[in-house]
Formats: C-alpha cells, structure tokens, sequence
C-alpha cells in the first residue's frame, strides 16, 4: 500500500501558515500538454510569479549521433528526417550539402533551385505549427485548426515529390532522390494561394487582437546582447532586430539570385517573434514561387524518346545478348520511382560515379551500371569523402542548422555532429521568463518552438 | 576578413599557442594549445576586427581510432565561431589526452557554453574546468559511460531507472 502523502507535499515546502521559505517549486513536464514533445521546466514560484526556472532536456535522446557513425554515408539520411520532424527536407539538405562540401563537389543547378523550392515549403509548414500550436495554448483554438488546414495543402505537395509526409529521406548525397513531378509549378501556386487566404484569416484573427497581445506584447522578452551572446539564430534574433539569416549572410544553392527580404522587429518579446514569423511566411511563398518560375533545366519530366519497356524484358533482351540500343530504350519504373528515370536523374544530380547511385535503367540494363551500384552500396566501399572535416550551415526553420562533419576517408563518417537551432532559446528560456508570471511560460515556451527530435537528437 | 587574415591576425598576436592552422574546403581552423585557449577565445570576441560575438557550437571528436592518429592525444574539443559584425567564421580547436580530459571552460565569455560544454562532458567525458554546474545534459545521471567515446559499444545495455512499480 502506498504511503499517504502529506498536506505539505500536496501544497509544496512552506504551505500553510508556519515559517520556512515563502516559494513553492512547481514541476511542469515532462508530459504536459503544453510542453510540445517532451521536456520538464522547474520552476520556483513565488506566488505566480516565476522566481527561478531551471530546463531538463534529454528525453526524446535516440542517439543521432552515434547512430550515424555506425553505417555508409547515405544511412544517416533517415535519421536526419526525424530531427526537425516538421520541416525534415531541411535536414535532409542541410546534412547532404555537409557531406558534399566534404567531398568537394557542386550540385547541379536544377537541383539548387528543387532544394530551395523544398526548403521554403518546410519552413512555411514549421511556422504554421508553432504559430498554430502557440495560439491554441492561448485559447485560439480556430487558429490551430487554419493552420493546420494550410499546412496541409503543403503536406500534400510534400508528399507528392516525396512520397512521404514527414520521414520523407529526400536528399541524397549528390542530388535529390527524384525530379519535382509534372505539373508541380501549378498545384504549388494554387496551394499558396489557399495559405495566404489562411494566413489573411490569421492576421485578422491574432494581430491586433486584444486578448493575444496581452498574453504576448512584452511577455518573454530577452535583450538583444543576450540574445546573440546565448548564439541564438533564426527568428528570435531576427525579433530583436539582427537581421542575420544564413540564406543572406552567406548563401548557399541560389538564394543570391532571388529577390526577398529578411523580416525584422526591434521588441525582442513573443508578439515579435510571431510577427517575424508571420513575415517569413510571405517571403517564403515569395523565394519558391521566384526559383519555380527560374527552375533551369525545361519543362519537368520530358518524355523520353522511345517505347518504355518493363524492367523484365529489359533484362531478359539482355541476357539473350540482344544489347545493341539497350541503354538508350527507356524502361517503365515502379511508381516508387517516379522521378528518378534516367533523363530526370541526370538533372538533379551530379554526374559522378563515386556519390551517386546510377539510374536504375543502367543498374538493370548493363554490367557497368550493376557494378557502379554495387561499389557504392556494398559494405566497405560506397561514398568515400578524403580524410578531413567541414562545416556546412543553413538556415533551419528555427535558426542555423549546422552539420559538422569529419570523415577519415573511409565509407562511414568518423563523426557526424549536428547544431540543433532550438538549443540556444532552450537554454536561455530560464532568463526570458523568470520575474514573469507562470501562465507566460506556455506563449514564451511556445514562441521558441522547441523540436525535442532536433533537441535532444 | 578573410579566413586566411584572421589565422595570420591570431598567430602574430599568439605565436606559440596556436599550435597548427590549416584551411580545409573553405573552413579556417587554427588549433590552440589548452594553456592559451581562454586568452585566443577572449581575444577572438573583443578585438574589434575579429569580433566573433557568437559561439556557434561546442562539440567534441574522438580520434582514437582515426588512422594515423591513434597515438595522440585523444580528444579534439572543436569550437565554432561567428562574427555577426563581420560575417566571418573561424573554427578554434584545442586537444586533450585521455589521461587528463580537462579544458577551461568559456562559460564566463558566452553564456551558450554552459549547456554546449555540458553535452560535452555527457557524451565525450571530457571536463571544463571553471564550470558552474557540469551535469549530464541529454543523458541520466545514472548513465554509466559517455557514449560518444569510440571505445563505448553502440549495443550496451544500460540499466532501467525510475519508481519501482
């Protein structure tokens, strides 16, 4: 039987009327509604006000990093998938653009603009979740409910590259797994069409509105010398007026070549954040609509000369020694690899053998192609970057995602680190809320929008 | 400035501390010796025309099973730094032995580095001296081991905690 517990225990240390310290320790998480993920705030109150507050992280903690030292290169693309679990092509990229700077090669221009296409409908679906999710804590259920509705409408096209809504494992080292489909342009403008609409809604619903802006108008806030000393990036530093964002400050792919603005507020509190992000939103829409109209490289998916033939025949005319043409004559593909035919692979990825896998036509149609895939898939051989170590940042829904990798010349990375955006806040969320009531942690907490898969990793 | 001008600015200012510097695919490395690493990270953030006012990341890389490298000392503790005012990067190392995994610790120049040289300790073992509250960051403190030690299996099995049921 268990032992009753105590009036004191109940009402915490100093309840009642005696002496003894006038604060209680209040325990939110691990498992609180609120806490999105999993992780555990202590706080010491002093009335409702927080006094001190202390974060305990660790709890999602599946071993990224070891994990991916374990096998080739190209293995610890899934697991990249589940850091940012709301926008995983970043890390899909982010991760691949490390591995590639270790090797030493430049992607091909179609496949830049399909990375940044990707990437802004990611960060768009991270925003919509935080903003969405923050609001909801603060009563505003309808807003979740819009914004989910819109990151829906991305999802799907999402899904439709990919063929996968959240563990999508989209980038490859070299490329990306497969083309952007036919008619992409067109359904993507037609989904941004219907997030504006929502995000029109939004801002009519929060912006301005009473009850918001007084759970979020000077609540949370960090000055500006703190923030950049605690090394927080992303729209926490774009909300004390930094306008620093890695896609400006030092781009990668093609983002010098588009025409878009980094959204900046001088408040540094949570309804600045929100503004920021409302404004990223926009831009977001503005990046991928500009590289789509500029994707080089033609119409997507040209039809091929020819009569597709199934893999079957292809490789029973082989077998009967009938090669002659062969490798030209298109095949038809599993669904599952729509995109990557051979006149779609050639335009995403990079023309070496070293880091890409063929076209499955060369892999079923001759010895060449079988043998280049076997030399990157088998134990001991595959992507082998030269001895050396580099890091490569981009800019993450939530800041700068860094991936600091170190490779000793063999098939698997001697060390893979990533630089979780959402650490920095996590750790300065002790300085943003104490002196503040207990009810501002959920807005505060919220605004940072923590990931527990890119946190604890 | 250039990545090359800020490894020649800190070996004119440092001589003999910066042990190696090396540029690899674009990123500025210098290696720093333990002794002089507060002094070359203080510097690193007040001189003007560094100005690196951002620690980026701390982490940390077992060499022990790095070919070649198998007898030396065994960790790397790898600093990354950014400058919001110049927008340049540099990457500061400083290594450590098995023997005495100890390195100062810069919690006194960015706050940041409490939690970064944290999940050092939890994962690699190795300590910062001058830490306020050096705890496992990610992992128990029941954990037994740091795991991204090379020498730490991936399969071990480490034992259950929490109320008895």
């Amino acid at each position: 039987m268990a032992e009753r517990t105590t009036r004191e225990f109940l009402l915490g240390e100093g309840a009642g009327t005696g002496g003894g310290p006038r604060t209680i320790r209040v325990g939110v998480g691990p498992a609180h509604p609120a806490m999105h993920g999993i992780i555990r705030i202590l706080t010491e109150l002093d009335g409702e006000v927080i006094v001190r507050a202390e974060v305990e992280i660790g709890y999602l903690h599946r071993a990224f990093e070891k994990e991916c030292e374990q096998g080739p290169w190209n293995n610890a693309i899934p697991y990249t998938d589940r850091l940012n679990y709301v926008s995983p092509l970043i890390n899909n990229f982010g991760y691949c653009s490390a591995v590639e700077k270790l090797l030493g090669i430049d992607i091909t221009e179609r496949c830049k603009y399909i990375r940044v296409i990707l990437s802004e409908i990611s960060r768009i679906c991270d925003h919509l979740t935080c903003i969405g999710a923050s609001a909801m804590e603060l009563g505003a259920f309808t807003v979740f409910l819009y914004m989910i509705k819109a990151r829906e409408f991305l999802w799907e096209l999402i899904e439709e590259v990919t063929g996968a809504r959240l563990t999508i494992s989209y980038g490859r080292i070299g490329g990306v797994k497969a083309d952007l489909p036919e008619g992409f342009g067109d359904r993507m403008r037609a989904a941004f069409k219907q997030v504006r609409e929502v995000l029109d809604e939004v801002h009519r619903l929060l912006t301005g509105n009473r009850i918001f802006m007084d759970r979020m108008v000077g609540v949370g806030a960090l000055s500006r010398e703190e923030t950049i000393a605690y090394g927080i990036t992303g729209p926490l530093l774009r909300a004390v007026g930094v306008p620093y964002d890695v896609r400006r400050a030092q781009p990668y792919y093609v983002y010098d070549r588009l025409d878009w603005e980094v959204p900046t507020q001088e408040a540094g509190d949570n309804y600045a954040r929100y503004l920021v992000r409302m404004a990223e939103m926009e831009q977001s829409m503005r990046i991928a609509e500009q590289a789509m109209a500029e994707l080089p490289g033609g119409p997507l998916n040209v039809d091929a000369e020819g009569r597709p033939v199934d893999p079957a025949t292809y490789v029973d005319l082989g077998k009967q020694g009938k090669t002659e043409g062969l490798l030209l004559l298109p095949i038809t593909l599993s669904p599952n690899l729509a995109g990557s035919e051979r006149p779609a692979h050639a335009r995403v990825n990079v023309p070496d053998k070293r880091v890409v896998l063929p076209p499955k036509e060369h892999t079923y149609g001759s010895i060449e192609g079988l043998m280049n895939h076997f030399m990157l898939v088998m134990d001991g051989y595959g992507i082998r970057p030269p001895a050396g170590e580099a890091y490569f940042a981009v800019e993450g829904a939530n800041g700068e995602l860094g991936f600091y990798v170190v490779s000793d010349g063999s098939d698997r990375p001697y060390r893979v680190h990533c630089r979780p955006p959402c650490l920095p806040p996590m750790a300065a969320l002790p300085r943003m809320v104490e002196g503040q009531m207990i009810a501002d942690l959920i807005p505060t907490f919220g605004s940072i929008n923590m990931i527990g898969g890119e946190l604890d990793r | 400035m250039h990545g090359q001008a800020i490894l020649e600015r800190l070996a004119e200012r440092f001589g003999d501390a910066i042990v190696e510097t090396h540029a690899h695919r674009g990123d500025h490395t210098a290696v720093v010796t333990r002794e002089r690493l507060l002094d070359v990270l203080r510097a690193c953030r007040d001189d003007e025309a560094l100005a690196f006012d951002m620690l980026i990341d701390v982490t940390a890389v077992d060499y022990s099973r790095f070919p070649g490298r198998e007898d030396g000392p065994r960790f790397e503790v790898v600093y990354h730094l950014y400058s919001l005012r110049h927008n340049h990067r540099l990457r500061l190392k400083v290594r450590v032995s098995e023997d005495d995994p100890v390195v100062p610790s810069a919690v006194g120049l960015w706050p940041i580095a409490n939690w970064l040289e944290r999940e050092v300790w939890d994962m690699f073992g190795i300590r910062f001296a001058g830490h306020p509250d050096l705890r496992r960051l990610l992992l128990y403190e029941e954990f037994v081991g740091h795991p991204l030690r090379k020498d730490y299996p991936i399969d071990r099995r480490q034992p259950l905690i929490g109320p008895k049921i």
